[in-house]
């Protein structure tokens, strides 16, 4: 018996489960909303090319159009200015080792559930290890929020001064740097809180786990179902040319406890 | 410059095609019918005609031209008269200067047209640019409409009501009783003439003609011709002719024949009182009112009490339309701006059979025609005199 | 009467096929067309001699001279015979028998047949306009010489015209500047149902709450760069949209090599692509629907950049996109053309919105481009300038397109 065999048997009998963490592509999934002044990101968008009619009797098939950032993502190194001149920092030269690997989950939902602007700081990060043990180096670490659940305008929380949902402080982001976290996942339109753009620097988690060469997830779900440690997270980008993110189908496998 | 005369010139060989309502046949059908009816009335061959003159509508996409190779002809003159209600007296003027100026012997006059069904629809629709532009798309009443705008002028500037046009309609319904081809055949009176169904107000059922298909054919020659063959004949006292008179009318409540009445009655050294029949172009009852006031029987908005002073019928003391008129035999087409003639040589040649007029030598006959955009264009008029 | 709200549908009667009147004209007679569907009254003359004639000719009936041109004139007139036709061999006017006409002595010195208002009859001194029929075609009507209450329940005229009265009518974008006036002022000429499209409705906005309690208002999911979601709302709605307003426009300024290619991709997306969606999917139930009665379809509003006529330097891929829509409209006006739904573009100059900020004086507020449309609407208008900028724009691009486009090449101001 191998391990990959042993995987399989796990699986086959139901003991090794897969979660999936991805939201559905769909046209009316939010996007981040920047200042009009910038750049927007495009939203999910799908043209019927035929549909076993005159334009293909015997087939249908659409054409796609997104952004790297639309939906459940994948933000690479060159995301963000400060990891441009990560080595390979693009989605087709990451080592695709990085795509499957151990994942630690913080709960910080019932925070959120207080504050739309429930910032993680360093002591929560400390409290989750005293419970759970030392977030090991290499491994995901995902925050979950039970933002998912958000539906319509209430998920963005978009007011006339931004975007208000939970994120990271800088120091917490740099404490997990020190653990030396292989990447940093949210449940939010992106990694970092809706205020971020106040933090010092702002934008704390793109800034500085992008300037560190480490990953990027979010718009994730079902954060819920996987256990605070001993989960593996299956991630792989689209493999685009100098890419700077992907939506990608993000798995987890769980092992059930024995009946 | 004075007119010359027609003389020597005359008119011979009257043919009546019976109209049918409908018809699958063509136009040129209904033509050849005609033309081969005068040419047997006069004994004559097809190769003996040397001048053919026709009015058609239903034609397309033929051409008098065509006509002549369809039908074995081999004329020396030809012409194509469009102007509608007015064709055949202008065919005529055409056909006499032919024949008096040795251009041609022997013309054959011939207007026909075919009806099929939702033919007349379809003959409005590319009637004219000006009723395509400017009054078609205004409730497409066709003709109808033209001349409820005319008769609703008429009533209103001269204080005449719809029982005075009553008289002329009912008049031509008893003439019309007594031809076998009319397409109507059952007696009409004042008040069914009043409470008809409304087509365009003040225009009801019995002021309008029904379309049909047919064709009418007379033969112009020289008088020694005629005399020759054996033929009863009509002479030519006078014509006149006019398109678009007065344009500035808002309305038209007078034709082109007011502009040519006097140099008509002096051409003919006649006037209207000498006349024994008159045969207006009626495709509805107000324009043969319009055109007894033109033609000097009566003054301007007087001929609603003009004509009540007068018997209309065959046997009354002013003979109108005796055949039934268009509005009682039918308006087939082109065929319409020859009825009256055709009918009014046949009273002065006395050939009318149970039409005829007693002792009828002299006859008005008039023509109107193509309602181009709100009103008729073209006037005609001729006077006809039994040959000796 | 027309003025009272249509009953309900009966399910049981088939909707009746869309007729037209007579479409064929002369290419001269489409001068009338073409005056009547920017709302004047123009009839052809003389340059020469300056006789005023009708129908419209090849040739001057005065002097012969065949420089003829189109000139606003007086519109007065009186009615010197009037008829009530009963019957036609015409299907479409079969279908709205009796149908009224006269004979109209125009002031400007001509004899005209025209469709009579139902106040107007022999011997009145009328007000004539030149509108669209059911055919999209310039014809005269004599009007009331004074504006009342009348108009709007006029069976003639509403067989012809877009009026909003009692008509159910979709505005595409409930986020546009002017969508809040429009909706009202549909409202106060009798609109019986205003729904807009929403956008986005993950991201909140300030405007929503005012639709918030509007009788007879609702909105919608609808995002016309979303192929689904037009399909969608279209499915949804089924034949109740009698007038469709495209109010979903994207406007950046930016020129052309400094500009920005994603922008100018959804200033596409949803000014042209956008347009075709919206065609595809309401189209042809509108089509269908276009002889349905009181209620029927009736009309496509397009909201169009007026420097389409041409181009702007300062928003150089906002208006190139406008253009492009534009074509695609005149298309979709043919195309609706057989069906008697009529396709209005209202050109408007720059908004008073944040877009066109930094821009001079004068400036288009969304209440006035609201209230134009539905004053196009309610004359069935198909060409509205609204706003001092594009109705100079406009005249100059009539008068020398090429000389517009070289003007144009400074900017608006």
């Amino acid at each position: 018996m191998t391990v990959l065999s042993d995987l399989i048997t796990a699986m086959t009998r139901g003991s090794v489960r897969v979660i999936d963490l991805t939201h559905t592509l769909d046209p009316d999934f939010p996007v981040i909303v920047l200042p009009a002044d910038f750049g927007q990101c495009a939203r999910f968008r799908m043209e019927e090319v035929s549909a076993y009619d005159h334009r293909g009797p015997a087939w249908k098939w659409h054409n796609l159009s997104m952004s790297e950032h639309t939906g459940t993502h994948f933000d690479a190194p060159i995301h963000w200015v400060t990891g441009r001149d990560a080595p390979n920092g693009a989605t087709d030269s990451i080592d695709p080792g990085v795509f499957v690997g151990p994942v630690c989950v913080i709960d910080f939902s019932a925070e959120s559930a207080r504050s739309d602007d429930a910032t993680l700081e360093p002591a929560h990060i400390l409290a989750w290890e005293a419970e759970h043990g030392p977030i090991p180096a290499d491994c995901w670490v995902l925050l979950r929020t039970d933002w998912s659940h958000r539906q319509g305008a209430a998920y963005l929380n978009l007011r006339d001064d931004g975007a208000h949902s939970p994120g990271p402080s800088p120091e917490a982001v740099r404490l997990l740097l020190e653990r030396g976290i292989r990447g940093f996942g949210t449940e939010t339109v992106g990694t970092d809180a809706g205020q971020a753009q106040h933090f010092d620097p702002p934008y704390p988690a793109h800034a500085l786990i992008h300037g560190a060469g480490r990953y990027g997830l979010q718009c994730l779900r079902n954060l819920d179902h996987l256990p605070p440690t001993g989960a593996v997270l299956l991630a792989a980008p689209l493999k685009i040319k100098g890419g700077t993110g992907s939506p990608l189908r993000v798995l987890a496998l769980i092992e059930e406890p024995a009946p | 410059m004075a007119r010359m005369g027609y003389d020597g010139v005359v008119l011979t060989a009257p043919h009546t095609e019976p109209y049918a309502r409908f018809s699958n046949e063509t136009a040129h059908w209904w033509i050849a019918r005609a033309l081969r009816g005068s040419l047997r009335a006069a004994g004559l061959t097809p190769a003996q005609i040397d001048g053919f003159a026709v009015s058609s509508f239903t034609l397309f996409p033929d051409t008098p031209v065509a006509l002549t190779q369809h039908l074995g002809l081999s004329p020396r003159w030809l012409d194509t008269v469009p102007t509608g209600g007015a064709s055949g007296v202008v065919a005529l003027r055409r056909a006499a200067r032919a024949v008096q100026a040795g251009d041609a012997d022997i013309v054959a006059c011939v207007g026909g047209d075919t009806n099929p069904i939702d033919g007349f629809r379809t003959l409005l629709s590319a009637f004219s640019r000006f009723a395509l532009d400017a009054s078609y798309p205004y409730g497409f009443g066709g003709p109808n409409a033209n001349f409820a705008l005319l008769m609703d002028a008429y009533l209103t500037e001269y204080g005449a009501d719809r029982a005075d046009f009553a008289h002329v309609a009912v008049a031509q319904r008893a003439n019309a009783l007594n031809n076998p081809h009319a397409l109507m055949k059952k007696p009409l009176t004042v008040e069914q003439y009043l409470s008809a169904r409304p087509i365009a107000d003040p225009i009801a059922l019995f002021d309008c003609v029904m379309p049909c298909a047919g064709a009418e054919s007379f033969l112009v020659m020289r008088e020694e011709r005629a005399r020759a063959l054996g033929l009863p004949f009509a002479r030519l006292r006078a014509t006149i002719e006019r398109h678009n008179a007065f344009a500035e009318d808002p309305v038209q409540l007078r034709g082109g024949w007011a502009v040519d009445v006097d140099d008509l009655w002096a051409q003919a050294a006649m006037g209207p009182s000498d006349m024994d029949l008159v045969q207006t172009y009626d495709d509805y009852p107000v324009i043969s009112v319009l055109q007894f006031e033109d033609l000097g029987f009566c003054t301007k908005g007087e001929g609603p009490a003009f004509l009540r002073k007068h018997d209309l019928t065959i046997t009354g003391d002013l003979p109108h339309n005796t055949s039934g008129g268009q509005l009682s035999a039918g308006q087939a087409g082109a065929a319409g701006g020859y009825i009256g003639l055709v009918e009014a040589i046949r009273q002065v040649t006395q050939t009318a059979g149970p039409t005829q007029v007693e002792n009828a030598r002299r006859a008005l006959v008039s023509g109107f025609g193509m309602i181009n955009f709100d009103r008729g264009v073209c006037s005609a008029a001729c006077v006809i005199e039994a040959g000796a | 009467m027309t003025d009272t709200p249509p009953k309900r549908k009966d399910p049981r009667q088939r909707t009746p096929v869309p007729l037209l009147p007579p479409v064929q004209r002369s290419r001269a007679a489409l001068g009338l067309t073409l005056a009547a569907a920017e709302g004047r009254f123009a009839l052809q003359g003389c340059a020469e001699c300056g006789a005023v004639q009708y129908p419209p000719r090849d040739a001057c009936r005065a002097c012969l001279s065949t420089d003829l041109t189109w000139r606003e004139v007086p519109n007065g007139g009186r009615v010197v015979a009037q008829t009530r036709i009963h019957a036609s061999p015409d299907p479409y006017f079969r279908e709205h028998l009796p149908w009224r006409i006269g004979t109209v002595a125009l002031d400007a010195g001509v004899p005209v047949i025209a469709h009579l208002h139902a106040a107007v009859s022999r011997g009145d001194r009328v007000r004539m306009a030149l509108r669209l029929d059911r055919a999209g075609q310039g014809v005269l009507i004599a009007l009331p010489d004074i504006e009342g209450s009348a108009m709007t329940s006029d069976p003639t005229l509403r067989a012809m015209g877009t009026d909003p009265r009692h008509r159910r009518v979709l505005i595409t974008d409930a986020r546009a500047p002017e969508s809040l006036a429009l909706t009202k002022a549909l409202l106060a000429a009798g609109a019986a149902e205003v729904r807009l499209g929403e956008p986005e409705t993950w991201k909140a906005w300030d405007g929503r709450a005012a639709f918030d309690g509007l009788a007879a208002v609702s909105l919608h999911p609808l995002d016309v760069t979303d192929t689904g979601s037009v399909r969608d709302l279209a499915a949804g709605l089924g034949g109740k949209v009698d007038i469709l307003i495209n109010t979903a426009r994207h406007e950046r300024p930016g020129g052309v090599m400094t500009g920005d290619l994603t922008r100018a991709r959804d200033e596409i997306e949803v000014g042209y692509m956008g347009l075709m969606r919206l065609a595809q999917a309401f189209g042809p139930a509108m089509a269908a629907r276009a002889a349905d009665g009181v209620n029927s379809a009736a009309a496509w509003v397009n909201i169009l950049p007026v420097q389409a006529l041409a181009h702007d330097p300062g928003f150089a891929s906002t208006v190139a996109a406008g253009a492009a829509a534009r074509a695609l409209a005149l298309s979709l006006r043919a195309e609706l053309r057989g069906a008697g739904v009529r396709v209005m573009n209202a050109y408007t100059g720059p908004l008073d919105d944040d877009w066109h900020q930094p821009l001079p004086p004068p400036k288009v507020a969304p209440k006035a481009l609201a209230q134009a449309i539905v004053a196009g609407l309610c004359d069935g208008l198909e060409e509205v300038h609204v706003g001092d900028i594009a109705r100079d724009l406009a005249d100059r691009w009539r008068r020398d397109p090429r000389l517009l486009a070289r003007e144009m090449e400074g900017g608006l101001s």
